[in-house]
C-alpha cells in the first residue's frame, strides 16, 4: 500500500531543491577554478574535461539518487506518520468512527498514536455514559407519562387540563364521552368540536365564569389554604347541567417562593348532574306535594274537626264539615299512592354550594357591580368571620343585574352592600343591597325577581328567584323610610364549620387516553397576527368534501365532509369528523364510482345546514386546508347566505405550496404527491382518506417551505399565489 | 259594632271553616278567594285584621301584605299570616315584610282565636 502511495509533495520539493543546489554548487567550483588560471591553461583545461563530462553527470545523478533516498527514508520515519497519524484523527474527531489508530514510524509519533486512542477511548466512555443517563431519564419520564395516561384513564370523573388561556392541554376519555353529550350537534361531530387539544375550553364555559373561580382560587391560595379549589355548576348551549371543579396547576420546578399565587394552568373535573338535577326537581315536586299540600290538607281537617266539637252546630252546618274530611281524607290517600308510584330517587344531590369569606364576597360583588354600572359601591365592613355558603357567581350576577336595574331605572347614583347575621335565625345571614331613590312598587320588585337576568347583551338563563332557591333562601324589598333607603334583602345560609371531602371512588378501564400535549403548557395567547405566525405553531383543520358533480352554482351539493386537526406540528387521529351529508336531490350515477357513496347511505343522515355549523365550530380559530382549496371553498361560500356561517379563515392550498417546493414537478395531483412523499394511502377518494393524506402531505411540505425561507402563514400564501398567478398566465 | 275580618284563602274547605269560626266568635267576616281579591276587599271593606294565606293565585299573600304596608289608607291593617310552607325563611321573609304574626298549617283553631284576640285587643 505504501508503495502505491501518492509521495508527498515537500519531498519532491527538497529534492529540486538538492539538485538545484548541487548543480549551483558545481558551477560556482567551476567557475573559481576558472578564475584562477591563465586564459590558454583554463581552455585547454575545459577541453580536457569535456571528454569524461558525462561522468561527472553520472556521478552527480548517482549522488542524488542517493540523496533522494535518504530522504525519501527521512520522510517515512519523521513526517509521513505523523500526517498520516493527523488525517486519521481528523476522521475520529469529525465522524462517529471508532477504531483503534495504528502505531507507526518514530517512537515519539507512535507515542502520540497511543494517546490519541486513550482519549478516543475516554470521549467514547463518556458518551455511553451520557447516552445511559439520557436514556434513563427518558424511561422515566415515559414511565411517569403512561402512569399519568393510567390513572387518567381510569378516573371515572372526567378531567380537562387547561393552561391560562384556557387551551386544553390534556383530557381523558371519559372527558370526551362527556362532551360528547353538551354538544349541540352530537350526530355530527361527537363533541370533537368542542373538546381538542389547542380548543379553547371558553367555547364550553363562559369565560367570565373560568375567570371568577380562578379569582376565588386566588384568593385561597392567598390566605394560604392547604387545597385551593374552587368549584361552580353551569348549564350549556345544550341544556346540559355541568358541576365543575376547578384546581390550580402550579408551575413547577424553579417555582418562585410558596407563597405566591402564580399559576400555569387549571384543571378542571366535569361531572354532568343533569339527570340527578332532574331527579333532584321531581323529588323537590314531591317534598312539595307532600308537605305543603298536605299541611293545607290537614289545616282544613283540623278546622272541620274543631268546628264539629261544636255543640250548637246544626245538622247542615255538620254534614258540610263531615263532608271537608271525607273530600280532604280522600285527597291525601290519592297523593301518597301517587308518591309511591312515582318512586322518588332518594339520591341527595343539591346545588353545590361553596364556602366564602363574607368580605371576600363583598368586595367581589362591589368590584363587580362598579365595573358593570360604572356606579360607585361600598361596603360595610361586618363580621369578619362570616362565611357564606353560596354559589357566588351566580349571586353576584344577581347582584349585578340588580344594581343595574336599579341604575338605568330608578337613576340610583350609590349602592351600599351590607352583610350580617340575620336576626333571630341561626345559621343564616342577611345580605343587603342598599340605595336611596324613588319608591319602588310590588309589581317592578315582582316582576324584577322574575325576569330572566340581563347584562348587557347577555341574558341569563337564571332569574333572581332562581338563584335565590339554589341557597334555599329567600328575598325581598324592604324600606328604610327613616334614612329614606330602601334594599333588597337576600337571607343566605352561612357556611357550617367543617366540610367533608367524598373519597374519589376509581374504576378500572380498558382505554388509554392519548390526548396529551404538554407543550401547550408552554404556548401563550399569540397576540400576533396569523399571518407573522410560524407555519409549525399553526393550528390547521384539513379537510376534504365529497360533492354530487362539479358546479355547486348548477346545484351540486356535498355529500361527505372529512377533516382532521393539526396541533404542534402533529396530526390529531382522535379528533376529526367523517360525516356523510343528505344533499337533497339526486346524486349523478355516474359520479358514484368516483366516490363510492349511494343514495342510500346518504338516506337518514344530517342535512348540510345541521353539518355545517359542526365542522364551522370544529375549525374555529384554525387554518383551513385542503387541496385544491378553491373547489371546496366555493361549495362552502355558497352556503353562507342559507347558513349564516362566514368561512373566512385564512386558507391554504396544498397544491399551490407542492408548486412552490417543486416548481419542476408535472403533477401536483395528491396521489402524485403523496407518492413523492412516500405516503401510505388508505381510502384514496372518501373525504376522510384524503383529509388525511392532505394534512401528512401538509406536514412533509412546511419544513421544505421553510427551507425556502417560507416560514409563516403571511408567507406561504404570498408564495401560493404568485404560483397561482403563474399557472394562470400558461 | 263588631271588628271586621278578612279571610283570604283559595282553599274553599277551610275557608268555610274559618268563616263558621270567626262569625261564631263574632266578628264580621268578608271572604277572598285569591290575592287579587283580598288586596280589593281590603281597600274596600277596610277589614281590622287580614287572615292572609300565603300561596295564592294571582298575587301571594307575600305580595299583598307588602302592598299593604306601602298603602297610606290601609297601612295599619293588622295581618296574621297563614301558610302551608314551614320553612324558617319564609317565616323571616312574611314576618320581615310587615305582617304581624304568622302561623303555619295546620294550627289549632284555638290558638287562632287566641291570636286574632290578642291582635284585635279584647275590645269587646
Amino acid at each position: 500500500m505504501s508503495g502505491q502511495k501518492k509521495v508527498d509533495r515537500r519531498l519532491w520539493w527538497l529534492l529540486a531543491a538538492a539538485a538545484l543546489l548541487s548543480v549551483l554548487w558545481l558551477l560556482a567550483t567551476g567557475a573559481l577554478l576558472g578564475s584562477t588560471l591563465e586564459p590558454g591553461v583554463r581552455a585547454q583545461v575545459w577541453a580536457a574535461l569535456s571528454g569524461p563530462m558525462p561522468l561527472v553527470l553520472l556521478t552527480w545523478g548517482a549522488g542524488m539518487a542517493a540523496i533522494a533516498w535518504a530522504l525519501k527514508r527521512w520522510f517515512d520515519h519523521w513526517v509521513t506518520p505523523s500526517v498520516q497519524l493527523a488525517e486519521e484523527a481528523q476522521v475520529l474527531l469529525k465522524t462517529d468512527v471508532v477504531r483503534e489508530l495504528k502505531p507507526k514510524g518514530n517512537v515519539e509519533t507512535q507515542a502520540l498514536a497511543h494517546l490519541f486512542n486513550q482519549l478516543v477511548e475516554q470521549r467514547e466512555s463518556y458518551k455511553r455514559e451520557m447516552d445511559q443517563r439520557v436514556q434513563t431519564a427518558a424511561r422515566s419520564i415515559e414511565q411517569e407519562k403512561s402512569r399519568l395516561a393510567a390513572l387518567m384513564s381510569e378516573l371515572t370523573q372526567s378531567v380537562v387540563v387547561c393552561n391560562l388561556d384556557g387551551r386544553i392541554i390534556l383530557y381523558n376519555n371519559r372527558a370526551r364521552v362527556q362532551f360528547r353529550a353538551l354538544s349541540s350537534a352530537p350526530g355530527v361531530v361527537g363533541g370533537a368540536e368542542l373538546i381538542g387539544l389547542g380548543r379553547s375550553i371558553y367555547s364550553v364555559f363562559d369565560r367570565k365564569l373560568v375567570a371568577h373561580a380562578l379569582e376565588n382560587i386566588q384568593q385561597r391560595m392567598l390566605r394560604g389554604a392547604a387545597q385551593p379549589s374552587a368549584q361552580f355548576v353551569t348549564s350549556t348551549a345544550a341544556g346540559q347541567l355541568l358541576r365543575v371543579q376547578m384546581a390550580p396547576v402550579r408551575p413547577t420546578l424553579d417555582a418562585p417562593p410558596a407563597d405566591s399565587v402564580e399559576l400555569s394552568g387549571f384543571v378542571l373535573m366535569l361531572d354532568n348532574i343533569t339527570r340527578e338535577f332532574e331527579a333532584e326537581a321531581a323529588k323537590d315536586q314531591v317534598l312539595h306535594t307532600l308537605t305543603e299540600r298536605s299541611r293545607s290538607a290537614l289545616a282544613s281537617m283540623q278546622a272541620a274537626l274543631d268546628m264539629l266539637d261544636y255543640p250548637d252546630l246544626d245538622a247542615p252546618m255538620r254534614e258540610r264539615f263531615l263532608g271537608v274530611l271525607r273530600e280532604e281524607t280522600q285527597g291525601l290517600s290519592e297523593r301518597i299512592a301517587l308518591i309511591e308510584t312515582g318512586a322518588a330517587d332518594s339520591l341527595k344531590t343539591r346545588w353545590p354550594l361553596e364556602d366564602m369569606l363574607g368580605n371576600d364576597f363583598l368586595a367581589a360583588a362591589a368590584r363587580r357591580i362598579e365595573a358593570a354600572t360604572r356606579l360607585p359601591a361600598s361596603v360595610h365592613q361586618g363580621d369578619a368571620h362570616l362565611w357564606l355558603k353560596v354559589e357566588s357567581f351566580s349571586l353576584i350576577q344577581a347582584l349585578v343585574y340588580l344594581a343595574t336595574r336599579l341604575a338605568d331605572e330608578f337613576d340610583v347614583r350609590h349602592i351600599d352592600l351590607r352583610l350580617e347575621p340575620a336576626q333571630g335565625q341561626d345559621g343564616k345571614a342577611w345580605l343587603d343591597l342598599i340605595w336611596s331613590g324613588q319608591v319602588m312598587s310590588t309589581e317592578t320588585v315582582m316582576s324584577w325577581e322574575m325576569d330572566p337576568m340581563r347584562q348587557g347583551e347577555e341574558v341569563s338563563r337564571l332569574t333572581v328567584r332562581d338563584v335565590v332557591e339554589r341557597h334555599n333562601g329567600a328575598f325581598w324589598f324592604e324600606r328604610e323610610r327613616v334614612r329614606h333607603r330602601a334594599f333588597f334583602r337576600f337571607l343566605l345560609p352561612l357556611a357550617a364549620p367543617q366540610e367533608t371531602v367524598e373519597a374519589a371512588t376509581f374504576v378500572r378501564s380498558e382505554s388509554r387516553p392519548e390526548y396529551y400535549d404538554f407543550d401547550l403548557f408552554q404556548s401563550t395567547e399569540q397576540h400576533s397576527a396569523l399571518d407573522d405566525r410560524l407555519l409549525s405553531e399553526l393550528t390547521y383543520t384539513v379537510f376534504d368534501t365529497e360533492t354530487t358533480g362539479l358546479n355547486p352554482s348548477d346545484g351540486d351539493e356535498i355529500i361527505q365532509i372529512g377533516a382532521a386537526r393539526i396541533v404542534n406540528n402533529r396530526l390529531l387521529r382522535q379528533e376529526f369528523i367523517d360525516q356523510l351529508v343528505d344533499p337533497q336531490r339526486n346524486i349523478p350515477a355516474a359520479s358514484i364510482p368516483i366516490h363510492g357513496i349511494t343514495p342510500d347511505m346518504v338516506k337518514g343522515q344530517p342535512t348540510i345546514d345541521r353539518v355545517l355549523p359542526a365542522f364551522h365550530q370544529f375549525a374555529q380559530d384554525t387554518v383551513l386546508v385542503a387541496h385544491n382549496a378553491a373547489f371546496d371553498m366555493r361549495f362552502l361560500q355558497l352556503k353562507e347566505k342559507s347558513t349564516g356561517l362566514k368561512f373566512d379563515h385564512p386558507v391554504l392550498d396544498t397544491l399551490l405550496l407542492s408548486a412552490v417546493v417543486h416548481p419542476n414537478q408535472d403533477s401536483h395531483r395528491l396521489e402524485a404527491i403523496a407518492e413523492r412523499f412516500n405516503i401510505t394511502i388508505i381510502g384514496r377518494h372518501t373525504a376522510m382518506g384524503d383529509a388525511m393524506v392532505t394534512a401528512e402531505v401538509l406536514l412533509r411540505l412546511i419544513p421544505l417551505l421553510a427551507e425556502k425561507g417560507i416560514r409563516t402563514l403571511g408567507e406561504a400564501r404570498a408564495a401560493a399565489e404568485k404560483t397561482y398567478y403563474a399557472r394562470l398566465k400558461y | 259594632m263588631s271588628q271586621k275580618i278578612l279571610i283570604a284563602d283559595d282553599e274553599p274547605n277551610i275557608l268555610m271553616s274559618l268563616e263558621f269560626l270567626m262569625k261564631r266568635e263574632g266578628y264580621t267576616v268578608v271572604v277572598a278567594r285569591d290575592g287579587g281579591e283580598a288586596m280589593q276587599a281590603i281597600v274596600a271593606e277596610r277589614p281590622d285584621l287580614v287572615l292572609l294565606d300565603v300561596m295564592m293565585p294571582v298575587k301571594t299573600g307575600f305580595d299583598v301584605c307588602h302592598e299593604v304596608r306601602s298603602h297610606a289608607d290601609v297601612r295599619d291593617t293588622k295581618i296574621l299570616m297563614l301558610t302551608a310552607k314551614g320553612r324558617d325563611t319564609d317565616v323571616a321573609k312574611g314576618l320581615a315584610l310587615g305582617a304581624n304574626a304568622y302561623m303555619t298549617k295546620p294550627f289549632s283553631t284555638k290558638e287562632l282565636v287566641q291570636k286574632v284576640q290578642e291582635l284585635l285587643g279584647v275590645e269587646q
